[in-house]
């Protein structure tokens, strides 16, 4: 396994709406459910986390709500509001675009 | 909605700090527990896995605070952070704020109470009239003399028929009519108006009704009129059956149909009317008799109110046409006659037009003294700014953006300049009736020239204080903008890097305040001296004659019976101990009345095609020229002898008989006047008639027959005005003691009534003058102190190696004069862009006057030596011993 792919800029929050858009998630939960699904390619840097889930709750892209977690804990879960979903496909269709020109540019031999 | 998520966070975020902060550290704090158990799972000891996790989650304290920026709170926090950081800065300081605060506030406060006093007087002068924006003033013209007439109501009700552009048509021609209270009369001010006159101005009675349509016709048909609340206060004492009940006005009784409502003061700048009649009345208040049929009389002040939507051009097209389709149409009356309007600040026939060019200049005043305001207060603020120097490098070093000291500074500029323009606002307001206290009493006329503090008022005051706030923060910013860290926080020990930058920018702020303080100079002194031309221009009469009106109209005399009672009151007079002579004239020199004019035909004159001389006449008793002391180059006075039945004669003035006959001797020729043909029986030397600084003018004089609303009474007499003014009543009384005369006052005070405007603008440029010369005098002291306080290693040499006192001394006066002189050079160019302004203000000085911009040129070096002076002196008391060893 090689080094962990470092976050290309601005697709962390791209990662993280898709993320909470399958189910209600707490911050680390989202964290490992990135490395699980991208089997361990991409590690979200814990420490920009939290700034980006404040930053998405701030733009009212998610909502937060207090919860009790799987082992009994007070927790913080992040959800994807309405106007969060239409942003999250937004989002999608632009990077869709953007990495299908790259694959286009780089499969051209 | 997004803003249905971001609200309740933001509130959380500002209001409940607490609650997001524990927030915050509790959702970490499950991040790190959950972490420590996925390292614990993967066999790592509890211990160690703490600190794994918390490596993982970087350092902690600025994650948070990363959480905490991106929270956006930080904006607002840090605004009110600068309000409370910057409000202790100033309490630290309390002189220092006072100082600026003071400064600020006359700036501010000048500039709000000529707004106000633009808004009142000029923008929308008429309390409670509605749509004002939509008002113009209407004049007629006369294309051969050039002159502004008024228009006669046969035009005025064709232009009104003829011209689709307009939403109503308003006539108002002030009056006045006499009210004989005891011994005393007074004089009340009314207006002649159309019927629509309340309805168009949006004006309701408070008690009874306006004019109905139908009183604005018929030859004195309707004996009706409106009071003001004033008048219905003070003579009726608020009477609620007062509709229905009659005032003698006119010498004819009037049935009172309404009252006006409290503040309503009617439509002439600068007074407020007591009554008004309809124009069917006109022939018992407007001098000339009855005129409603005739085209030729002229006696109609107006103003129109446009259609919304019409532009002034739009308006001024189609009056025009219709003036032109009248002239076309009665060649013999209107040839040469058009129409022209005016918006109301230029409204030519009341105290506006007066006041405008005294108000244009008031507000290049105090433009220029919040200029030179704000460079003084932002000298004030770079002095500080230095002593913050260190204060600013340690913010930076510590990490904060320039932006973020930028906006601390910007916002103790606000604060300054808040406080400030609430001082401001308070000083208008106070100031508001200060024009009306500036100019001179009209006995028995209600002077109402208010200022106003409306919205517009505080928006452009609010827009000063934004400018000057930005002013004030603009210098100190650029300071910061260039604050070199390495350089400041090595330089903090040696204390003197950034002193050259620092000097340059308090050089250029006191050259500004010394180029704004000298132009203000260069206009006090032009207006100084223009006024004194004024003053010692001789009127061409005696000025110690003491004048007064007796009003028998009011009384209900007939013609013939004036007449007598005016031979009589002079026989009486002439034997009273102390009085020389005494006379009537009708309207007399310097009044408000207007005088009457008439198309003048002559013998041996042949008029050019289109060319109609025009010229105004005044009708004066016998005795008249004796006791004004008017020299008569030919020929003699009126007598008693001229009167009805005898040859109709006149009396011509040097400069009517200079235009009709060159010079040749006047004396025995004829002048024709409304069809009368007059023999002339004396030449008069010119004097002056309306203002002192009118040119020579000619104008003719005819014995009395008439006399509307008053005569004036003339009496040359070496009595106080007092003593005078008892023997007066006694001698009227005597013959009738229902009779009282007027306010008794020279004819030196009724020429100071007329030059107020000048004095006005004197007093006002004087004032902010002085100000401006102090402010900058302040400034170049505060300059040169710090020159010299910074240079005492340098004085301390030259002082080791021989240079003695009186070489110091010029050293640092030549500096401080230096700048002086380069903001003086710098002031002159703008002074002699500027002065033209004057213009009409000046009478017999040239914009350019030399002796005025020399006598700038010397108060502001005398000022610029006293300034220099201490520093100079201190810098020649240095210690070398102690400069050197420092």
């Amino acid at each position: 396994m090689g080094k962990p792919t470092d976050l290309v800029q601005g697709t962390l929050d791209l990662l993280i709406l898709k993320t909470v858009a399958l189910a209600p998630m707490h911050g680390w939960g989202i964290a490992q459910r990135i490395r699980q699904v991208s089997k361990e390619v991409l590690q979200v840097n814990q420490g920009a986390l939290y700034p980006a889930l404040h930053r998405l709750e701030q733009q009212g892209w998610i909502q937060a709500k207090w919860g009790e977690s799987e082992n009994n804990r007070r927790a913080k879960y992040y959800s994807l509001t309405r106007d969060g979903a239409q942003y999250l496909r937004r989002q999608q269709a632009q990077w869709n675009r953007l990495s299908g020109a790259i694959d286009l540019v780089l499969e051209t031999t | 909605m997004r803003l249905y998520y971001k609200l309740p966070l933001r509130f959380l975020s500002l209001f409940r700090k607490p609650e997001a902060e524990q927030e915050l550290n509790d959702e970490l704090e499950f991040h790190l527990q959950y972490q420590i158990d996925e390292y614990v799972r993967q066999g790592m000891q509890p211990e160690e896995a703490r600190y794994a996790a918390l490596r993982a989650l970087g350092r902690l304290q600025q994650v948070k605070e990363e959480c905490r920026e991106m929270r956006n709170v930080n904006f607002i926090e840090n605004v009110l952070q600068d309000l409370h950081f910057g409000l202790r800065m100033l309490r630290r300081s309390p002189g220092f704020s006072l100082l600026a605060i003071l400064c600020l506030t006359i700036g501010i406060g000048a500039n709000a109470a000529v707004f106000s006093w633009i808004e009142g007087i000029l923008l929308r002068p008429f309390p409670l009239v509605v749509g004002q924006e939509r008002l113009m003033a209407v004049t007629g013209t006369n294309r051969a003399s050039g002159e502004r007439t008024g228009v006669s109501w046969p035009d005025f009700l064709d232009l009104q028929k003829n011209c689709k552009l307009f939403d109503a048509f308003i006539v108002d021609k002030i009056m006045g009519a006499t009210l004989n209270v005891g011994d005393h009369a007074t004089r009340i001010t009314g207006s002649v108006v159309s019927a629509n006159y309340f309805d168009a101005l949006g004006i309701r009675p408070i008690v009874g009704r306006g004019f109905e349509l139908e009183e604005d016709y018929g030859r004195n048909a309707h004996p009706v009129v409106v009071i003001g609340y004033h008048m219905w206060q003070d003579r009726f004492h608020g009477d609620p059956q007062i509709i229905g009940k009659t005032q003698i006005l006119g010498g004819q009784p009037h049935v009172i149909v309404g009252v006006a409502p409290e503040g309503f003061q009617g439509t002439f700048v600068g007074w407020a009317m007591q009554f008004w009649v309809p124009v069917s009345m006109q022939e018992r208040f407007v001098p000339g008799g009855y005129q409603l049929e005739d085209r030729t009389a002229d006696w109609i002040e107006a103003f129109v109110r446009l259609k919304p939507g019409v532009t002034a051009e739009q308006a001024q097209a189609e009056i025009s046409a219709a003036a032109k389709r009248l002239e076309e149409e009665y060649p013999a009356t209107n040839r040469g006659r058009g129409i022209k309007l005016y918006p109301l600040w230029q409204t030519p026939f009341n105290n506006a037009g007066t006041l405008l060019p005294t108000l244009s200049i008031a507000l290049c005043v105090v433009v220029f003294v919040l200029l030179i305001v704000c460079a003084n207060v932002s000298n004030l603020l770079l002095v500080k700014a230095f002593g913050r120097r260190h204060e600013m490098t340690v913010r930076l070093a510590m990490g904060a953006r320039r932006g973020r000291l930028l906006q601390q500074l910007l916002t103790e500029g606000l604060i300054l300049s808040t406080i400030a323009a609430i001082g401001g606002l308070i000083l208008a307001h106070w100031t508001r009736n200060l024009l009306v206290l500036l100019l001179p009493k009209r006995g028995g006329t209600a002077m109402y020239l208010p200022g106003a503090v409306d919205w517009r008022v505080l928006a452009l005051s609010t827009a000063a204080c934004l400018v000057s706030t930005l002013l004030l923060g603009l210098v100190p910013a650029i300071h910061t903008g260039k604050l070199d860290l390495a350089s400041a926080l090595k330089a903090e020990s040696g204390g003197v890097v950034g002193g050259r930058r620092r000097a340059l920018a308090q050089s250029s702020l006191v050259l500004v305040q010394v180029a704004l303080s000298f132009v203000l100079l260069v206009g006090a002194g032009l207006l100084l001296k223009s006024l004194r031309a004024v003053q010692n221009t001789s009127p061409g009469f005696l000025t110690d004659v003491i004048t007064t009106w007796i009003d028998t109209k009011s009384a209900g005399y007939d013609k013939q019976r004036t007449l007598t009672f005016q031979d009589e009151l002079i026989d009486r007079l002439q034997v009273v101990p102390g009085v020389q002579s005494a006379a009537f004239g009708r309207i007399g020199a310097f009044t408000y009345g207007v005088y009457s004019s008439a198309a003048i035909a002559a013998d041996g004159y042949v008029t050019a095609p289109g060319e109609q001389p025009v010229i105004d006449y005044d009708e004066v008793s016998p005795g008249f020229f004796n006791t004004m002391g008017i020299p008569l180059v030919s020929g003699r006075e009126f007598t008693r002898a001229d009167n009805e039945t005898a040859l109709p004669v006149a009396i011509v003035n040097e400069a009517m008989a200079a235009q009709l006959w060159h010079g040749q001797d006047a004396a025995g020729r004829r002048i024709q006047v409304k069809g009368r043909w007059l023999q002339v029986v004396g030449v008069a030397k010119v004097s002056k008639y309306r203002t002192l600084i009118e040119p020579p003018r000619s104008f003719f004089y005819v014995p009395m027959r008439q006399s509307l609303v008053g005569a004036g009474l003339y009496i040359r007499t070496s009595l106080p005005a007092t003593a005078l003014a008892s023997a007066l009543t006694r001698e009227v009384h005597a013959l009738d003691a229902n009779l009282a005369s007027g306010e008794m006052i020279t004819m030196q005070e009724e020429i100071n009534r007329s030059t107020a405007v000048q004095h006005i603008a004197v007093n006002m440029l004087g004032v902010f003058g002085g100000l401006a010369l102090l402010l900058a005098g302040v400034g170049l002291y505060g300059v040169m102190s710090y020159a010299v306080s910074q240079s005492t290693r340098e004085l301390g040499l030259r002082m080791a190696l021989g240079a003695r006192a009186a070489d110091l001394l010029r050293l640092v006066m030549s500096q401080g004069l230096a700048l002086t002189m380069a903001g003086v050079a710098l002031g002159g160019i703008a002074a002699l862009a500027l002065s033209r302004l004057l213009g009409y203000l000046l009478y017999r000085v040239s914009p350019r006057d030399p002796l005025a911009f020399v006598m700038a040129f010397a108060v502001m070096t005398l000022a610029a030596l006293l300034a220099c002076f201490m520093p100079a002196w201190r810098a020649t008391r240095t210690d070398p011993v102690r400069a050197l060893r420092d």
